[in-house]
């Protein structure tokens, strides 16, 4: 009877109780949402490389090499020639490298001209190898490797040809279609933003920019797919090189040394202080969004109140009647709280629904527009202690109306105040 | 019922009851009520008959005085014990909007079975047969209480207060807001129900017409001492 009482009572004031419910389910979907997200993102930061000693690119801040090399973020603000590539990889301290030629696009997806090291070499993860789920690496000039998304975003099987576009934007007004790549592998899925990547080889990048010249086709100068076949596909200069070395006691000599070359501005810099410096500059971002979602919280959990105790002077016929029938004090303070719990649970669970739709919707764009990859299912044993911290919390607040219901029944017993 | 013939469905013993000593009293020195007998209790709003009513239902206890609840010292008893004894033996029927309007006519009715402590499935019928005797048909016992007319309501909360074969049923200005036609009417169901019952039923009404309905009076002018509450 009880649960009944409280549930019809919440059904009788459905207006106010399905805005307190939104309100409510708003700050909760904000408090896991960001809460998912932070964790997630961290999670996909993280993962994102590994095995990997050092990263060498043109001379700049370490963040923004981390960003382009391995996030694909943001752009280089200048390459690296071949030979010193070649100097440097030929360092006896150094085991393998994985040269990174960035620029071009295919459809809003990044390309990136690398050779065979590149699916030897790259680790990610628990130092997980790269998979292909059909196919092979590209082995000539003009053969692709897609990322799983991109194949399976843009519908690529193998065989598919694609052309590439110069520039990095969703729409390109430059494309390089008069050489076609073939798609002769695709990745397995690593939930990183290899996903997104479509590679080619070296000399590819090269080809289609033989014909081009700071960044534009040159008038009058056409080189067909086949003649460029035959011409030197040598790149003369790549975006970054990774970096394996034979023993990661040398990582700081090495590190040294490059950055101390003498034939070029260079930066060699630590994947994972690099990523942890990036996460740090997050941190505080990430801390001070969650404080803004609990206070949004609090505000929900307030006006949940709010709404509650402006209710009690509507709800005095009731209490009185109900306290007529012999219902002791305690009992109007045990239903106000199970409203409250009804409220809350209510709030939760179309948070949790909205949350999961929301991020089922969001993943694609996050991952496309951030390179976050993120679960879909927001819930871990950490939530569930969220949860019970808030229906907690909440029914701390609910004293406020419950008590009020209790003192009223006490001193206006019988009495209707209309 | 529990009640035996010798024993009073109520009894008042120099109850006393004050908000400050030194302002409005309300002094009952002896009032003995036997199951069955009703009482007619004339007062005007003001005079102090939320106060009486709130003490003979157990809300509040007497500052001086005995109140005797079929035979148990009910204003003794701890608060949340009159909340009980009042759920058990104690039926309320209010001027108007005496039922929640949000649960159906026969949850309305349940609800004294629920709190006295009565299981559902024995209750339930006798309410419905409660229901019916007291003109109400069948198809509204599942319609909201606030969807039938207020003479209906008025039935419905008779219903509620005698479910539980109370010694002492309560009524405050229950008639007011009806037409005479229908205050004749939930009278004289009021009191054939209560009969039926053997409960005793104390009723407050400013309207001295209604006093024929009853043997016993009482004036809640002699009541009061001292100063009028505000």
């Amino acid at each position: 009877m009880l649960m009944k009482l409280a549930r019809q009572s919440l059904l009788n004031r459905r207006g106010t109780a399905l805005m307190t419910i939104f309100s409510l389910a708003i700050s909760l979907v904000l408090l896991f949402g960001i809460d998912h997200l932070r964790k997630e993102a961290r999670q996909s930061f993280t993962s994102t490389i590994a095995g990997t000693d050092l990263i060498v690119g043109a001379r700049s801040g370490q963040l923004n090499l981390l960003l382009y090399s391995v996030f694909r973020i943001g752009n280089a603000t200048a390459n690296v020639s071949w030979d010193t590539y070649q100097r440097i990889s030929k360092h006896p301290q150094i085991s393998w490298t994985i040269p990174l030629s960035l620029g071009d696009s295919h459809r809003g997806y990044r390309v990136l001209g690398t050779n065979q090291d590149y699916f030897e070499h790259y680790r990610y993860a628990n130092k997980q190898t790269l998979q292909f789920a059909q196919g092979q690496p590209f082995s000539h000039v003009y053969d692709t490797v897609l990322g799983a998304e991109v194949a399976s975003k843009l519908g690529y099987q193998l065989g598919d040809n694609i052309t590439l576009a110069h520039g990095i934007g969703v729409v390109s007004f430059s494309e390089h279609k008069d050489k076609p790549f073939t798609v002769t592998g695709i990745l397995a899925p690593t939930g990183t933003p290899l996903d997104q990547t479509v590679h080619v080889s070296l000399e590819g990048i090269e080809a289609i920019h033989l014909d081009w010249q700071q960044g534009a086709p040159m008038p009058g100068r056409k080189v067909s797919a086949e003649q460029a076949l035959t011409q030197d596909l040598t790149p003369k200069a790549i975006t970054a090189f990774m970096v394996g070395l034979q023993s990661r006691m040398a990582t700081f000599v090495v590190q040294r040394q490059i950055n101390e070359f003498r034939g070029e501005a260079l930066s060699a810099i630590l994947p994972g202080v690099a990523l942890a410096e990036l996460w740090q500059m997050l941190s505080m971002v990430e801390n001070l969004l969650l404080l803004i979602t609990l206070l949004v919280l609090v505000a929900g959990l307030v006006g949940m109140m709010t709404t509650l105790l402006a209710s009690m002077k509507e709800r005095q016929r009731e209490m009185a009647i109900l306290r007529a029938v012999g219902a002791h004090p305690w009992y109007l303070f045990v239903l106000i709280q199970l409203e409250v719990l009804l409220l809350t649970l209510t709030a939760m669970l179309l948070a949790a629904i909205t949350l999961v739709i929301a991020l089922w919707g969001l993943q694609d764009t996050l991952a496309s527009q951030y390179g976050l990859f993120i679960k879909i299912n927001p819930f871990s044993l950490q939530t569930l202690y969220w949860a019970g911290a808030i229906v907690l919390a909440s029914a701390v607040m609910a004293c406020i109306p419950a008590f009020t219901a209790y003192r009223r029944a006490l001193n206006d017993g019988l009495a209707i105040r209309l | 019922m529990t009640d035996k013939p010798k024993i009073p469905a109520i009894e008042l013993k120099n109850v006393l009851f004050y908000y400050q000593p030194t302002a409005w009293q309300l002094s009952l020195p002896q009032l003995i009520l036997q199951p069955g007998q009703h009482l007619f209790i004339k007062g005007a709003s003001g005079s102090g008959k939320t106060t009486l009513l709130n003490l003979l239902a157990g809300i509040i206890a007497p500052k001086q005085g005995d109140i005797i609840l079929g035979g148990a010292p009910f204003s003794r008893l701890s608060a949340a014990k009159r909340d009980t004894l009042r759920a058990k033996n104690i039926g309320v029927v209010f001027q108007q909007l005496n039922l929640i309007s949000y649960l159906s006519v026969l949850d309305n009715v349940l609800l004294s079975a629920h709190f006295a402590g009565i299981k559902p499935a024995k209750s339930r019928q006798r309410a419905k047969v409660l229901l019916q005797s007291l003109g109400l048909t069948a198809d509204m016992l599942t319609q909201k209480a606030a969807l039938l007319s207020v003479g209906q309501q008025q039935r419905v909360a008779i219903a509620r207060a005698l479910l539980t074969q109370p010694a002492l049923l309560i009524a405050d200005e229950p008639t007011s807001a009806l037409d005479a036609d229908n205050r004749d009417s939930f009278m004289r169901i009021l009191l054939e129900q209560a009969n039926a019952c053997q409960t005793t039923v104390i009723f407050v009404s400013h309207d001295a017409n209604l006093r024929h309905y009853f043997n016993l009076q009482l004036d809640m002018q002699n009541l009061a001492a001292g100063a009028q509450p505000c």
